[in-house]
This record gives C-alpha cells, sequence and structure tokens, in this order.
C-alpha cells in the first residue's frame, strides 16, 4: 500500500531530514512511527500526503509513483488520505458540522448524503450532540476527535495521524486510540507519529523507530 | 454536471458569505466602483443622448437651392429640367416664393410685420432630399449646382448635424480613454480587495489545500466575488445616472419649453445597460483573477 525506496530528504541549507528511508506498509496495517521529536517523524508523514517532496528515492502510495506526481494530480491524492495534523487546523469561523464537512465540500460532494456522513462521522467519534457548537468551545480531547472525524468524513483508505495523543491526558488518549483502532478493524490503513510510550506498549503492530533521520533495523 | 454546478453554486454562497462578514468594506469598494464609472458612463449617455437629436436630422439630408430673386418663370423650368437629370437625388421638390411667404407668416407669427413689408423678399427654392451620400460627394453637388445660372446660394441644412456627429465621435474616443483609465484603477481596487481577502483567509486555504481542494476550488469564490462587486459597482452607477438625469431633465423641461419643444434626456438602452454590467463585471473578475494568481501562489501548505 504504502512503499518508500531509498527516500532522501534534505533541506536547503544542507539539513538532512530523512536518511536512505525503506520500508513499506501492508493495506489494512496499523503501523506507529516513533523516535525524538526533530527525528523526522512528521516529513516522513508529510511525504505520503506530497506536502513534503523528497530530494531522491521514490514513494508509492497506492500504485501512484508520489516522487513524481504533478501538481495538478495532488489533490486526487489527497482526498484518499485522511490527514491528522499535529497543529489541528480547526476552523474557529464556523460550527462542527461545518468543518467536518469540508473534505465533502472540497470534493464536490452531493449535500443530501454529505450531511449524513458529517452525521456518521461525528457520531463514530462521539460528537454528535455538539454538532452546532463553536470548535472554541470543545476541550482538547474533544478538539482531537473533531479532527479524526474532519478526516475520516470522506472514507479514506488511509489515515495519517501526527502526535494525536500529544497534550491530551491518559483517559482521552486511550479514547482516541480506540478510535483508531475501529478503523483499523474495518480495513483503513492507519498511519500514527507519536513519542507516547503508552500507546507503543499497548500496541502489537509494527513500530518503525526514526533515529535522526534514519530507521532503526 | 450537476456535482459542477453545485460547486459553482457553493463558491458563489461563499463569496456571498463573504460580503455579507465585512458590510463595510464590501459597501466601500462597490462605492467606489459605482461613483468611478459613473463619471465615463455619464458622458457616453450624454453623447447618446445628443446623437439622437442630430441621427434624426442626419436621417435624410437636404439641399436648399435658392435662385435669384428676379428668376422668370423660364428660368425655374430650365432649372427643373436640369435637377431631373442628376440621377442621385432621390426627390426634389419646388417651392415656390409666394408658398415660402405663406409658410412663413403661418409659422413665425410674423405675419404682421410680413404684411407691412408690401413686396415679397424671399427667392424662388428647390428642396432636394439627398437620402445618405457621402459628406464630399455632397459638397461637390453644392458646388456644382451653385455654379449654374440663375442659382444665387445652396445651402447644406443638415450641415450642423455633421459637424455635431464629428464632436461626437471625438467624444466617444474620450470616453474609451475614461473608461480605461477608470477601468485600470479599479482593477487596482479588486486586486487589493482581493489580497487583503487571502490573507485573512489564508488557515482556510491552507486547510482546503490539505484535504485535496483543487486550484480553481480555491480560486473560485474570490472570482465570484471580484465579479459581485464589479455587478453591484455598475448597479451602483447606474442609479447615480438616473438620479442626475431625473435632475438634470427638471431644469431641461423649462428651457425645452422655452424652445417650444418636449426635448429630455433618457437613461442607456438594455443593451447598454448589459455592457456597462459586462464591463464592470469583467473589471471585477479580472482584478479578482490577477490577485488569486499573484496570491494563492504563495500559499503552499507546509
Amino acid at each position: 500500500m504504502i512503499d518508500f525506496q531509498h527516500v532522501n530528504k534534505r533541506y536547503a541549507g544542507g539539513y538532512e531530514a530523512l536518511t536512505d528511508i525503506t520500508f513499506s506498509v501492508e493495506r489494512g496495517e496499523l503501523a506507529f512511527f516513533t523516535g525524538h521529536s526533530g527525528a523526522g517523524k512528521s516529513t516522513l508523514l508529510k511525504m505520503i500526503a506530497a506536502i513534503e517532496r523528497p530530494t531522491s528515492g521514490n514513494i508509492f502510495v497506492g500504485q501512484q509513483n508520489i516522487s513524481a506526481l504533478k501538481r495538478s494530480a495532488i489533490p486526487y491524492l489527497r482526498r484518499n488520505l485522511g490527514l491528522i495534523f499535529q497543529e489541528q487546523r480547526i476552523l474557529l469561523d464556523r460550527n462542527v458540522f461545518a468543518n467536518v464537512m469540508l473534505p465533502l465540500q472540497v470534493m464536490g460532494a452531493d449535500s443530501r448524503t454529505a450531511a449524513a456522513r458529517v452525521r456518521a462521522a461525528l457520531d463514530k467519534v462521539g460528537l454528535l450532540d455538539k454538532e452546532k457548537a463553536n470548535p472554541i468551545t470543545l476541550s482538547g480531547g474533544e478538539k482531537q476527535r473533531l479532527c479524526i472525524a474532519r478526516a475520516v468524513v470522506h472514507r479514506p483508505t488511509i489515515l495519517i495521524a501526527d502526535e494525536p495523543t500529544a497534550s491530551l491526558d491518559t483517559g482521552y488518549a486511550r479514547e482516541i486510540m480506540a478510535v483508531f483502532e475501529s478503523f483499523h478493524q474495518v480495513g483503513v490503513t492507519v498511519l500514527i507519529a507519536t513519542h507516547d510510550r503508552m500507546l507503543l506498549d499497548a500496541t502489537r503492530s509494527r513500530v518503525f523507530e526514526l533515529t535522526q533521520g534514519k530507521l532503526a533495523a | 454536471m450537476s456535482i459542477w454546478l453545485a460547486q459553482h453554486w457553493h463558491a458563489l454562497l461563499r463569496a456571498l458569505r463573504q460580503l455579507v462578514i465585512s458590510p463595510v468594506t464590501s459597501l466601500l469598494s462597490v462605492g467606489v466602483f459605482g461613483v468611478v464609472l459613473s463619471l465615463p458612463a455619464g458622458i457616453f449617455l450624454l453623447l447618446e443622448n445628443l446623437q439622437t437629436v442630430s441621427g434624426h436630422a442626419t436621417e435624410s439630408l437636404q439641399l436648399s437651392v435658392f435662385l435669384d430673386t428676379n428668376a422668370r418663370q423660364a428660368d425655374i423650368e430650365r432649372i427643373n429640367a436640369r435637377l431631373e437629370q442628376v440621377p442621385a437625388f432621390e426627390s426634389f421638390q419646388f417651392i415656390s416664393k409666394e408658398i415660402a411667404l405663406q409658410q412663413l407668416q403661418q409659422e413665425s407669427g410674423l405675419a404682421e410685420a410680413m404684411r407691412n413689408l408690401g413686396k415679397n423678399p424671399l427667392p424662388d427654392a428647390f428642396v432636394i432630399n439627398l437620402g445618405q451620400m457621402a459628406a464630399d460627394e455632397i459638397e461637390r453637388m453644392r458646388e456644382a449646382i451653385s455654379a449654374w445660372p440663375g442659382i444665387a446660394q445652396v445651402l447644406v441644412d443638415t450641415d450642423w448635424a455633421r459637424k455635431l456627429n464629428a464632436i461626437l465621435d471625438l467624444g466617444r474616443v474620450i470616453v474609451w480613454m475614461l473608461a480605461g483609465l477608470f477601468g485600470a484603477a479599479l482593477i487596482i481596487v479588486i486586486f487589493n480587495t482581493i489580497r487583503l481577502q487571502i490573507l485573512t483567509r489564508r488557515d482556510e486555504i491552507e486547510l482546503s489545500r490539505l484535504i485535496g481542494a483543487t486550484d480553481s476550488y480555491i480560486r473560485r469564490p474570490f472570482l465570484y466575488f471580484g465579479a459581485i462587486q464589479g455587478l453591484a459597482g455598475a448597479v451602483l452607477a447606474w442609479s447615480i445616472l438616473a438620479l442626475v438625469i431625473i435632475k438634470l431633465n427638471e431644469s431641461l423641461f423649462e428651457l425645452a419649453r422655452l424652445y417650444a419643444t418636449t426635448w429630455a434626456l433618457s437613461h442607456f438602452s438594455w443593451q447598454h445597460n448589459l455592457l456597462l454590467l459586462a464591463f464592470s463585471g469583467g473589471l471585477g473578475w479580472f482584478g479578482a483573477r490577477w490577485s488569486v494568481a499573484r496570491h494563492l501562489a504563495r500559499i503552499d501548505c507546509a
């Protein structure tokens, strides 16, 4: 499903974020990426969505070679992905419902089925009773669940989360993790970057460890 | 197709929402559009109104051929025969000095004074309808007939209309120059409005990119916004001119009454209204397109 082949990322100025990364994740797999901050977890995940482009090497998502993707094709790649960002990027000028609606709007979904899908996504993360609320009134855990609902509302095949439990206390973190597990159960490929030891210790899934831009064997 | 329509409908709604969110800014730029447009549009309107006056006069050009005052019946018949041989004339008509005097007495209200003259001072005349004819050809014709024996004077009755037309043509060139200059200014106004909007909606634009929005999806509401401002500006300009016309017609009514006519200014025809809308809306759209092309490229997600 996701295939990295000898991927390097060097920023202008010579800083080497990722060095010779090679790995692959199967369809429907749940995988973790861990390492200290600055180890390259975020950069690696961003490359799957073509937010960052590799300096060299190839990245395949499905059958597509992301490293050679034209700019005009990027939106269509991203519509197959559900992204949960470290900086949550919630729009405060509209309510919870409208925030979750955004991906469907962007894709031009039919508005009646879209409303039903938004409610289904909100129901899945337990925010259905807050659909009219302004996001500014939500707690930290609720905001994170809003981000998850927004990432899954268009039923992506791959879900990518960057530090989804950072800044959440243990109870919320466990709750969030359970939501990810449930998507993994129904066949969604889930990639999570985290340095939360509790999550890593509890899982039986694969864990990739990054140290200074290199993947540990 | 329905998805495409829905996308456009949605973009339109987002553009309208933006207008409502910042009403003062929106009204200000619509106001600038309306005021700035009303000047060239107003001059154009004035020219069009003058054109209708001269237009009636130039529909059919006439030559008035005045005979010597001592012309005899034989001279009249000779000239009549010569005129019949000119194929370019649409028609002509003889007006004897007696008939001319009668008409003058009836129309001018100078009957009493005329009667006191004793002798008829008017010459016999022919009025020639030329139909449509080029100016230099008319001039040649006038000179040729002037040279005939027994002719005192040949006048082109609608000469003033031709001169007015030439002035109107010049006026139209000036209107288009003004429209060009002011149009450039309006494009700059919209350019800046859209720039500010893009800056304030940076978060939304970045997020939209990240969740798979195409460039045209992101562009669309801004283009609608520009076009709507332009169209609203055109409506405002139209309204300003309508008010001006009402005010001017009140004064014109008095003036026209003194000249015993009923001339009044009229507003644009629907074709000109469409032109005004298209011009203004086009300016708004173009300014937005330019601004979006420059500023959206700088917002790339990271």
